[in-house]
């Protein structure tokens, strides 16, 4: 009986492994080809060098960008913490109806293309601006803010693309919190605001890991945002891969440096994922 | 960083099986080029007055093919061993780059009648200027009603003249301006000073509320009021000068740039493409260019074929008489180790 039990699994596993092939073969040949010539070009150029790595580890351009968009990425993270943990929350206390209100505003701004976004910040913040004229007309400053073409626009509309990517992953943790916990510590004499640091918040934290990770990792490779409402000095590493490419020519070192932010990323993934699943991460369970 | 990444390899593999259907097509066709521009309202432009008269008057056909930045591409395609593209109309530098790394054709003038007639600062062993236009200093009329900035002197002089700056993020052109506002003259430029003209950047770099980095936008920022002057090409500002905004540009101390035609190395209708290159720049050709475009004609006989009236011809930036206030910018210089070594320099520059 085991024995036609494990061949009935080795069946099941060869079915499936037939079954997912084709995306396999996609994903092999779009993914993980291009991503190894890339690696590849960093290190050969005429022979084996290493003088691409040895420039980004050696260069300050480069540490400077590599920090900044840290800094960055690390800005826009608790930027979104703090104002998507409310809206997961009030998503998940308020009835059906007006949670699915809410989550529908969250992902409407998924469906405009990250550019229409970043021209759209633009109208917003520049110095002509609706912001900047509306201050004025109120009078509460005389000469316009400088807001974008600098890293404050960049952090800002980052924000608000990213913003999904919190609100999502907190909602779907704080919904698996059962409510009676929260009804038994108040039954035990503990007011909201205990009950909800000491139950539901440390209950919460899978969700605030991997919204963060979510949000940090993909700010990371941003490149539109900068680029547009930068005002060319917020150079963030994506744009050094552009610039490296476009001016200088030299895919090798445009490849070095993408090389080394991919391994940063996978570093953090694996890192996080020491505390929680990716699976869970990603939304599966 | 995506989209940047898979570029190469893309255009590797498109050269690929693009080389294929080129080969196997060959023998059935009559004599034919790929003729690759920057697309949008200039290609079209050109088409109109070069392309089709042209193709026409040589019987060839011209299949085009556009992309903004030519020079990644002509790389690997020439790197792959077949080229698929004949002639490209691109910033002269990369001629001239390209010209050096084997991977654009040596011309053979005496083929090129027309050509040959140009003067000397306007071809090169490896390109012939197909069309000018000019980094100018534009400004808002709004801001500067009267007594606009006329010299980069001005624009770097901020106290005279108030107001928020932008340049483009890229060295050339703009390590010229700097020279410029130093007290350099325009005509004794080259070799540039790199370390004088960095110097000076330093002094402007506070000021400037953004460095641009497509011509659209350098437009967009003029257009909406959020800097009141800027270096920008001749043809974005009367473009949105046209639509009704308040701007204005002198070409006085312009940097005078061309874009110009080469031929890839190895290109697969190399003798149809040198034909082509003699007819692109032919005088009545040229002459139309400027009436479908803002840009001057890249051969100055096209001024004396009476094509473009004395006023259209005083607009442009390759007219003798404005020519002869701007610095003529020289690709020979930056295509050098010096001003590769420039272009390296800007990044650090900007990180600062």
């Amino acid at each position: 009986m085991p024995d036609s039990s494990q061949k009935h699994q080795r069946r099941e596993h060869g079915l499936m492994l037939a079954l997912v092939s084709p995306a396999l073969l996609v994903i092999l040949l779009l993914i993980v080809l291009p991503v190894g010539w890339l690696a590849w070009q960093s290190i050969y150029h005429d022979g084996f060098t290493l003088e691409n790595y040895r420039r980004i580890f050696t260069e300050d351009i480069y540490w400077r960008s590599f920090a900044l968009t840290f800094e960055i990425s690390l800005a826009v993270t608790v930027l979104a913490l703090l104002l998507g943990y409310p809206v997961a929350y009030l998503a998940n206390a308020v009835p059906k109806g007006w949670s699915i209100v809410i989550l529908a505003l969250v992902v409407l701004p998924f469906w405009t293309s990250v550019l229409v976004r970043a021209y759209a910040w633009l109208a917003l913040l520049q110095r002509t601006g609706v912001i900047n004229q509306l201050l004025r007309y109120l009078d509460m400053i005389g000469e316009p803010l400088a807001l974008v073409h600098n890293t404050f626009g960049t952090v800002v509309a980052t924000v608000h693309i990213l913003l999904p990517f919190m609100v999502l992953p907190l909602y779907a943790t704080m919904q698996k919190i059962p409510a009676d916990l929260m009804q038994a510590g108040a039954s035990l004499g503990a007011s909201p605001s205990l009950t909800f640091v000491r139950v539901f918040l440390p209950l919460s934290l899978p969700g605030v890991l991997a919204g963060c990770t979510m949000v940090f990792v993909l700010c990371l490779g941003f490149y539109i945002t900068p680029e547009l409402l930068g005002g060319g000095r917020t150079v963030m590493v994506s744009m050094l891969v552009s610039r490296n490419v476009e001016l200088y020519n030299q895919f090798g070192a445009a490849s070095a440096v993408a090389v080394v932010l991919l391994v940063s990323v996978l570093l953090i993934f694996v890192a996080v994922s020491r505390f929680i699943s990716l699976d869970r991460m990603l939304g599966q369970k | 960083m995506t989209t940047k990444r898979h570029f190469g390899f893309g255009y590797a593999l498109l050269g690929g099986s693009l080389g294929l259907f080129a080969t196997t097509g060959i023998a059935a066709a009559a004599e034919q080029i790929t003729f690759v521009s920057q697309g949008g309202a200039y290609q079209q432009a050109q088409t109109v007055a070069i392309l089709d008269p042209s193709a026409k008057k040589l019987g060839i056909t011209i299949n085009q093919d556009s992309i903004p930045d030519a020079w990644p591409a002509i790389k690997t395609q020439v790197g792959s061993g077949k080229p698929i593209w004949d002639v490209v109309d691109t910033p002269t530098g990369y001629c001239l780059r390209g010209g050096e790394q084997g991977l654009i054709e040596k011309l053979d003038f005496s083929k090129m009648p027309n050509a040959a007639a140009m003067p000397e600062a306007y071809r090169s062993p490896y390109s012939v200027s197909y069309e000018f236009y000019s980094s100018v200093l534009a400004y808002s009329q709004k801001t500067f009603p009267k007594d606009a900035p006329n010299s980069w002197v001005d624009f770097w002089d901020v106290k005279k003249f108030p107001g928020r700056r932008a340049l483009r993020n890229h060295p050339i052109a703009t390590l010229e301006a700097a020279l410029m506002a130093d007290g350099v003259a325009p005509e004794k430029l080259y070799p540039l000073d790199v370390d004088r003209a960095f110097k000076k950047l330093e002094e402007i770099k506070p000021h400037i509320t953004v460095w641009w980095t497509s011509g659209a936008q350098s437009a967009q920022l003029l257009n909406d009021g959020e800097v009141d002057m800027e270096m920008a090409w001749n043809g974005r500002v009367s473009a949105v000068a046209k639509e009704g905004a308040k701007v204005s540009f002198t070409y006085n101390q312009g940097i005078l740039q061309s874009t110009s035609l080469c031929i890839l190395k190895g290109a697969p209708n190399l003798e149809t493409a040198v034909k082509f290159l003699n007819e692109a720049v032919n005088p009545v050709h040229q002459a139309n260019l400027p009436l479908n475009i803002d840009y001057g004609p890249g051969n100055p006989k096209a001024f004396e074929t009476g094509v473009i009236k004395p006023e259209r011809a005083a607009q442009l930036p390759s007219e003798p008489a404005n020519a002869a206030k701007q610095a003529l910018m020289s690709y020979a210089w930056w295509s050098s180790p010096a001003g590769e070594a420039a272009e390296k320099r800007w990044a650090s520059f900007m990180q600062k």
